[in-house]
């Protein structure tokens, strides 16, 4: 069909926990290139989508592609072509800067003198080359948090997953932080992210709004914001949520 | 392949990266094994003996010389009557008192026969049973080689031999059951806490989504303590055997495949706990009071099985440790082949399947 354009494909999609619904069939779909903003308010069933279409765990009904891959069959194929930073920054504290990208460059099995040559400059141009062999556990959190946002697009896939990538940090190093994501989508890479903080929905190209388990609404912000006649992404959110 | 190696080598990195971790593994060993090699011992050495010798003649002077020139006991004074005994107890001074009844030497001559009393402090059970038993052995040997000259119409001489442990050692004990032990500790403890440490910090999530596959995953997580517990085997047998003159009777290289057997049977139980501990603290909880305790108390490391009741003794048999220490100690002590421990090596076989298995399938529902 049109595999090209939407790069991930959603239809019907249900996931029941015993007798509670978290994701009452959902529909949608992603496009090449653009932001792609899942909101909601904390238990609304984000996590539970972005871990069906990261092959973390199975939906129990739906049609699903994700970058042109079955999730039921070929998820190994999926997992080759997605980048995934979770709401945690996980790097590993006892591991140098340096250490964190080779391990994760390794996995994807990316080749030695490719991750050299990337690996120089990523941390040039985070200008992050003094402290490379510094662990972890000593930087800022800012810095960890950019850092973990580029081991999850080192190996360049197709579809990189951020799951409340801006929890704690500070406005400043926030802004900073969709700069960045900015910057991956000019190298061809689309960006599914999660968040509750309503004013980063305006920094997405289109949004998906999840209540109790179901999509309400999905658009960009623009035309939502006239469809709900409100000012900011906060006000269509409080509408939604009241109705 | 080299994805796995990479996934290896970071494992490595925490492991050599962390004191404590360092210490568990390789402190731990050598620390316990010289603890119970010299301080928990089921031998006797200077118990205190009090002596109340109502005759003081000549036999029964020799026989309290014999006492303490034995080499198990020292002298703790004599006593003046029964009244001090009961003081001598309660002050700790004695462990043993010795009474020989008046007139003693006499009544060995005239009616052939007299009476020595032996009274124990009975609070310390173990020491108390063992005191009694070398204390009659070396009054037997001493009275017997005094009738030697004497011709008697006939006389049964019992002469006891111990087999594959001749001088009654503790350590010959110990080493097998500290094996077990250890190898338990480290190898399950240690693997269900990095597990669930990854599943703390959320980096389980990162390798999940990521092209290894869950079995990689997991075993490059165990491969560097597989390696290590093996280390840490070798080392507890050489140390037996430097410090503490265990024999190593059978062939080293069956003692290894057990161990390795074994290794990765308590690293499937690690995997197992990890699937169902939601934190370190919890994984170590259930390591802790799960594996450590019943792997003392029921794997017969300290206590004879066959003394146990028999809903206990059924509870041992699911102990792996019992096993190993059975097959350590025949490879060990008695130096025998496969031939007389194939049955112990299937059931190890058996529950490292089963809990493989199971960590497979725990790990599928977590994963839907």
């Amino acid at each position: 069909m049109n595999e090209v354009e939407h790069i991930i494909e959603v239809k019907d999609m249900v996931k029941n926990f015993g007798s509670f619904t978290a994701n009452d069939r959902l529909s949608f779909h992603v496009e090449k290139g653009e932001i792609f903003g899942f909101l909601g308010a904390n238990g609304a069933g984000k996590t539970t989508a972005i871990r069906i279409l990261c092959g973390l765990s199975y939906p129990t009904s739906g049609e699903i592609q994700v970058a042109g891959h079955d999730v039921y069959r070929e998820r190994e194929k999926i997992k080759k072509k997605i980048g995934y930073m979770s709401q945690k920054f996980s790097l590993y504290e006892d591991l140098t800067v340096s250490e964190n990208i080779r391990l994760y460059a390794g996995i994807y099995g990316m080749g030695r003198k490719q991750i050299a040559s990337r690996e120089e400059q990523l941390l040039d141009r985070l200008g992050i080359s003094q402290i490379r062999n510094r662990l972890i556990r000593e930087i800022p959190l800012g810095w960890k948090q950019k850092l973990a946002f580029s081991v999850a697009i080192f190996h360049q896939p197709a579809i990189v997953f951020l799951d409340e990538p801006t929890g704690g940090v500070d406005p400043v190093t926030r802004r900073q932080f969709w700069e960045m994501i900015h910057d991956a989508t000019e190298e061809g890479i689309t960006v599914f992210v999660t968040t509750h903080y309503m004013d980063e929905a305006e920094y997405c190209d289109r949004v998906s709004i999840m209540v109790d388990g179901r999509i309400d609404a999905l658009d960009t912000p623009a035309a939502l914001k006239q469809q709900f006649e409100s000012e900011n992404m906060n006000e269509v959110f409080l509408k939604l949520a009241r109705r | 392949m080299n994805r796995f190696f990479g996934f290896v080598k970071k494992e490595f990195q925490h492991i050599f990266r962390d004191v404590r971790t360092l210490m568990i593994l390789f402190g731990l060993p050598i620390v316990m094994i010289i603890l119970f090699g010299f301080v928990v011992t089921t031998e006797i050495r200077d118990v205190e003996v009090g002596v109340l010798d109502r005759s003081m003649d000549q036999a029964s002077i020799r026989a309290t010389q014999k006492i303490f020139s034995s080499g198990y006991f020292v002298p703790a004074g004599y006593l003046q009557n029964e009244e001090e005994i009961g003081e001598l107890f309660r002050s700790g001074k004695a462990k043993v008192v010795v009474v020989f009844e008046e007139g003693f030497e006499k009544n060995l001559q005239r009616e052939n026969r007299a009476a020595i009393k032996l009274i124990t402090d009975a609070s310390d059970a173990n020491t108390a049973q063992l005191s009694l038993t070398y204390l009659q052995g070396v009054l037997m040997t001493y009275f017997q080689s005094v009738n030697q000259d004497i011709q008697l119409p006939w006389t049964v001489s019992v002469k006891s031999r111990m087999f594959y442990n001749e001088e009654l050692k503790g350590v010959y004990m110990f080493v097998p059951g500290l094996m077990a032990l250890i190898l338990m500790l480290i190898s399950a403890l240690m693997t269900s806490v990095t597990i669930t440490r990854e599943k703390e910090f959320g980096t389980m999530e990162l390798l999940l989504a990521s092209p290894l596959k869950p079995r990689e995953i997991i075993l490059g997580k165990v491969t560097p303590y597989v390696l290590l517990s093996f280390v840490n085997a070798m080392t507890i047998v050489l140390l037996g055997f430097l410090v503490f003159d265990v024999p190593m009777m059978g062939s080293i290289w069956l003692l290894m495949l057990e161990c390795m057997l074994y290794i990765t049977l308590a690293l499937s139980l690690g995997v197992l706990i990890s699937t169902n501990a939601k934190t370190q603290q919890m994984a170590m909880f259930i390591s802790m009071l799960g594996l450590m305790l019943p792997t003392i108390l029921l794997s017969g490391f300290i206590f004879p099985i066959d003394n146990m009741p028999k809903v206990l003794q059924w509870f041992s048999s699911i102990m792996p440790a019992r096993w190993f220490i059975v097959i350590v100690k025949n490879i060990m002590l008695k130096g025998t082949g496969f031939a007389f421990i194939w049955k112990e090596t299937l059931i190890l076989l058996g529950m490292t399947l089963f809990f493989i298995l199971a960590s497979v399938k725990r790990f599928k529902i977590r994963l839907n």
